[in-house]
């Protein structure tokens, strides 16, 4: 028992450091987003600034001469709010008709769902890329939105289909006998049972789009347009060693919304990566 | 509602719900792969019409192209480096949570918070400063009388101190062994203590068999996701110092949309793909003796 005890203890004190050098970056960048320029780099380090300063924030927020840093947050938002709700739209439509209907080739299309899992990202990219070029995409959100409502993000939708399995057959048939059609069925019965399952897709979509560069990067040209990622991308790239604490500041507000989204969302978090083996 | 074919019985409806996968899948999946297969056999400048050169894509890589070449060694060192580190914390970590600790919650909450942030622009952006010269990293070595040292900016470096920031991010291998952990029968546990097993024995005879199927899917998994790595690159380092950490997505990036060879990124494309499809087969048949299966 007593040697048990001990084991604990040890446990605690090893976890705890651990949990400090996971969130020390954090931490860092928290605390360094309120000090003034000269004290971030300076030799003798706090966590809490001598002089806490909201001024980072002020200056990072019109460090575009063109548009605020509200501008770029909003993009994003559009960006990552309508994606999100194409995933949960189209990767359920596909998930419902896999798990509760039955067509030709039912199998080869999951199949195919999970076949499209496998494929590198970067195959894709510029064919995909020349498509919307050809259409006149480019430089606006129609490559990221259209495609989110198409199902193709196979994650989601094998993620979905997991869920639904789950779901007891019997209360179609019961519903069916009632006489009700297949879309109110979808609509007002296996929806509301998958309530969890869609919450999971919905902020993994979120995350992913918000900390996403590489697509946004080909795809958005004029700053007008740019993202949370593309901003900051820029600023660093052109940042001379005044304007440290205006980028911290800024990178501080952007790794907000999705730390929200975990603490307020967590359970979601967990369940989705257990039940499918997410990357994060 | 039902209409009879054959035995099957099919719902027309079916058609209205995978309407949007099917478009999808042929205009976004599909036809892009046909297209960026025939493409890697082009000379494609995005504004002449594409030109067909047979395999010269191909040939070029491997007799001329040194970056690639680089850039593929780069790559594999990576992946060497950040997914044993990466799978090794995330069981070491999982194993000490599975102890039903109090507070094992919170713990688990603040060990899988980077993996949220992962590779997002902000966190590179963090991680430059807190590796750079007048860094706090830096700073706190300072204080054992070390002078400071180029995490980022000596090409000796460089890679290690990437492949160590991704390790950072071991969250989701963690929650996967979590579950898996409490999937493994507590009587197995006790049978072995009656025979006399040491906890050591537990872990060696009992914990590492029974999880081998996990660690086999965590270790495809990150090694594909590493294979991919671009942003970091990007943002803290631009593939130097020297192309240190030139990965290969970064030199197929740049041949695509900096020098806009479109055919011969294709086939850069191409052959990561085929360089993940093998390293899996791989990884798979290594594994062979060591996994455990149950059924």
């Amino acid at each position: 028992m007593k040697k048990k005890r001990r084991n604990n203890f040890f446990s605690h004190l090893f976890l705890l450091v651990g949990a400090f050098i996971m969130i020390f970056p954090l931490l860092w960048l928290l605390s360094s987003a309120f000090k003034n320029n000269n004290e971030i780099f300076s030799a003798d380090f706090s966590f809490i600034p001598k002089t806490i300063t909201l001024k980072n924030f002020k200056n990072g927020w019109y460090i575009n001469p063109q548009y605020t840093f509200g501008h770029f947050l909003g993009n994003t938002l559009f960006l990552v709010g309508s994606m999100a709700i194409g995933n949960i739209i189209s990767c359920s439509l596909t998930a419902f008709a896999i798990t509760r209907m039955n067509f030709p080739l039912k199998r080869v299309v999951f199949r195919l769902v999970m076949l499209t899992l496998m494929v590198p990202s970067q195959v894709l990219l510029i064919p995909t890329y020349l498509i919307f070029s050809k259409f006149r995409w480019l430089d606006t959100f129609l490559p990221f939105i259209v495609p989110a409502f198409l199902s193709t993000q196979s994650f989601f939708v094998y993620q979905l289909i997991q869920y639904m399995r789950g779901i007891p057959k019997e209360l179609d048939d019961s519903a069916k006998i009632d006489g009700c059609s297949y879309f109110r069925l979808y609509l007002n019965i296996t929806l509301p049972l998958t309530k969890p399952a869609l919450i999971s897709v919905a902020i993994f979509s979120f995350v992913w789009t918000w900390n996403d560069f590489l697509t946004q990067l080909i795809y958005l040209n004029s700053v007008r347009n740019y993202t949370v990622s593309l901003i900051l991308s820029s600023v660093v790239d052109s940042t001379s060693l005044t304007n440290w604490g205006a980028l911290m500041a800024l990178t501080l507000i952007s790794v907000l919304p999705c730390i929200i989204i975990y603490f307020s969302a967590q359970r979601y978090f967990v369940e989705g990566i257990t039940t499918s083996g997410l990357k994060g | 509602m039902k209409k009879k074919r054959g035995k099957q019985k099919y719902d027309k409806e079916a058609i209205f719900f995978l309407l949007p996968w099917l478009l999808g899948f042929f205009v976004f999946v599909i036809w892009p792969i046909i297209q960026s297969f025939i493409l890697s056999f082009t000379n494609y400048d995005v504004f002449t019409r594409p030109e067909f050169i047979g395999l010269s894509n191909y040939k070029e890589m491997f007799e001329k192209d040194r970056l690639f070449v680089h850039s593929l060694g780069v790559t594999f060192r990576y992946v060497l480096l950040s997914v044993p580190a990466k799978v090794t914390f995330a069981l070491f970590i999982a194993m000490i949570l599975n102890k039903k600790l109090a507070g094992m919650g919170i713990y688990r909450t603040i060990y899988y918070l980077p993996s949220i942030l992962g590779s997002s622009v902000a966190m590179s952006i963090t991680w430059k400063m807190v590796f750079s010269h007048y860094g706090i990293i830096n700073q706190l070595l300072g204080y054992f009388g070390i002078t400071p040292i180029g995490f980022l900016s000596s090409p000796d470096l460089a890679l290690e101190t990437l492949s160590f920031i991704s390790a950072w991010q071991f969250g989701s291998a963690m929650v996967i062994f979590l579950s898996a952990l409490k999937n493994i029968p507590t009587e197995l546990y006790e049978a072995a203590s009656v025979d006399g097993a040491k906890r050591r024995h537990h872990f060696i005879f009992i914990t590492l068999p029974m999880l081998s199927p996990v660690i086999l899917f965590n270790v495809i998994m990150n090694m594909i996701g590493s294979f991919q790595v671009f942003t970091q690159a990007y943002v803290m380092t631009s593939g130097g110092p020297v192309d240190s950490t030139y990965f290969y997505v970064l030199h197929l990036y740049r041949s695509a949309f900096e020098q806009f060879r479109m055919g011969y990124a294709s086939a850069l494309a191409w052959v990561l793909t085929g360089i993940i499809v093998i390293a899996t087969a791989i990884t798979f048949k290594l594994s062979e003796k060591l996994v455990y299966y149950e059924n």
